[in-house]
């Protein structure tokens, strides 16, 4: 609970120090667009925040140790999420952090209803997943 | 001398955020694909503790954001970009519908599978792959949101 607690409260610190410091919205969904997609003018920031994040893992490896990552092999599974994933966020302008983060903290109705729409459909997904007759090694 | 720190902490201002935002993901759970899932499976066994993820960074940002509206502009900009969409039309309902199974099928969401290519796992890579693929049939079938 406490580890919860206090990497959400990073979470919404990072989002706090790019929003007073430089006036944009941490959305990781926007970051990859900015840089994969080559949007003129939000590439300077993007590639800076995304050397963080990166840089993040080996740091977090060296203070605390080597987290805990579990992940499907399916690679069906895996190609058809990473599509979904990278075609819904673009559509639908943002994912856990732009709207789950940065946008409800700003009330913004848009991200509420965004937020309330991945996370029942992502429950559903599971639902459907692990009730059906098939080992979807997940 | 005022506008060379202003292009270095533009530099150092993201690089910061992305360090933080890692270790916030890391600490929490969030880039743990087996327990973003465990969290989705609200009907099964459901591991409720990544609520308080989000209950927190909201908290953070929330108070972030009230107390920048007393601010005339950035630290280290001259605007703050402010999301100019207000809509709610299909387009938001239907990316976010595509998203949240993408997310429920493996458990990653876009800052867990960017930070985990780090990690140099297989999965992961074809993941992140897939991701950028899907981002550019978007992008060329239906362009940005206006």
């Amino acid at each position: 609970m406490w580890n919860e607690l206090a990497g959400g409260a990073l979470i919404g610190l990072a989002a706090a120090v790019l929003w007073l410091g430089i006036g944009r919205i941490g959305g990781i969904s926007g970051v990859v667009a900015n840089l994969f997609l080559l949007r003129q003018g939000h590439r300077f920031w993007s590639l800076y925040f995304l050397i963080g994040l990166l840089l993040a893992y080996p740091l977090y490896v060296y203070l605390v140790g080597t987290p805990d990552m579990q992940i499907t092999n399916n690679k069906v599974v895996l190609v058809v999420a990473g599509i979904l994933v990278g075609a819904g966020t673009y559509i639908g302008n943002g994912c856990t952090s732009g709207h789950g983060v940065c946008g409800n903290g700003r009330l913004s109705l848009r991200s509420i209803v965004a937020t309330c729409t991945f996370m029942a459909f992502g429950m559903l997904t599971v639902l459907i997943m692990n009730n059906l007759p098939y080992s979807w090694d997940v | 001398m005022y506008k060379l720190n202003n292009t270095v902490m533009k530099m150092i201002t993201p690089l910061v955020s992305g360090i933080l935002f890692g270790l916030g993901l890391l600490l929490s759970g969030m880039a743990n694909p087996a327990k973003v899932r465990a969290f989705l499976d609200v009907f099964g066994d459901w591991q409720p503790a990544l609520i308080a993820v989000m209950v927190a960074a909201i908290a953070v940002f929330a108070l972030a954001y009230a107390f920048s509206k007393k601010m005339k502009q950035p630290w280290f900009h001259s605007i703050f970009h402010k999301p100019s969409l207000t809509a709610l039309d299909a387009r938001l309902i239907i990316g976010a519908a595509l998203f949240g199974i993408g997310w429920g099928m493996v458990g990653l969401c876009p800052g867990p599978a960017l930070l985990s290519i780090m990690t140099g796992q297989e999965d992961v890579l074809i993941f992140i792959l897939a991701l950028l693929l899907g981002n550019r049939i978007a992008h060329i079938s239906v362009g940005p949101a206006k």
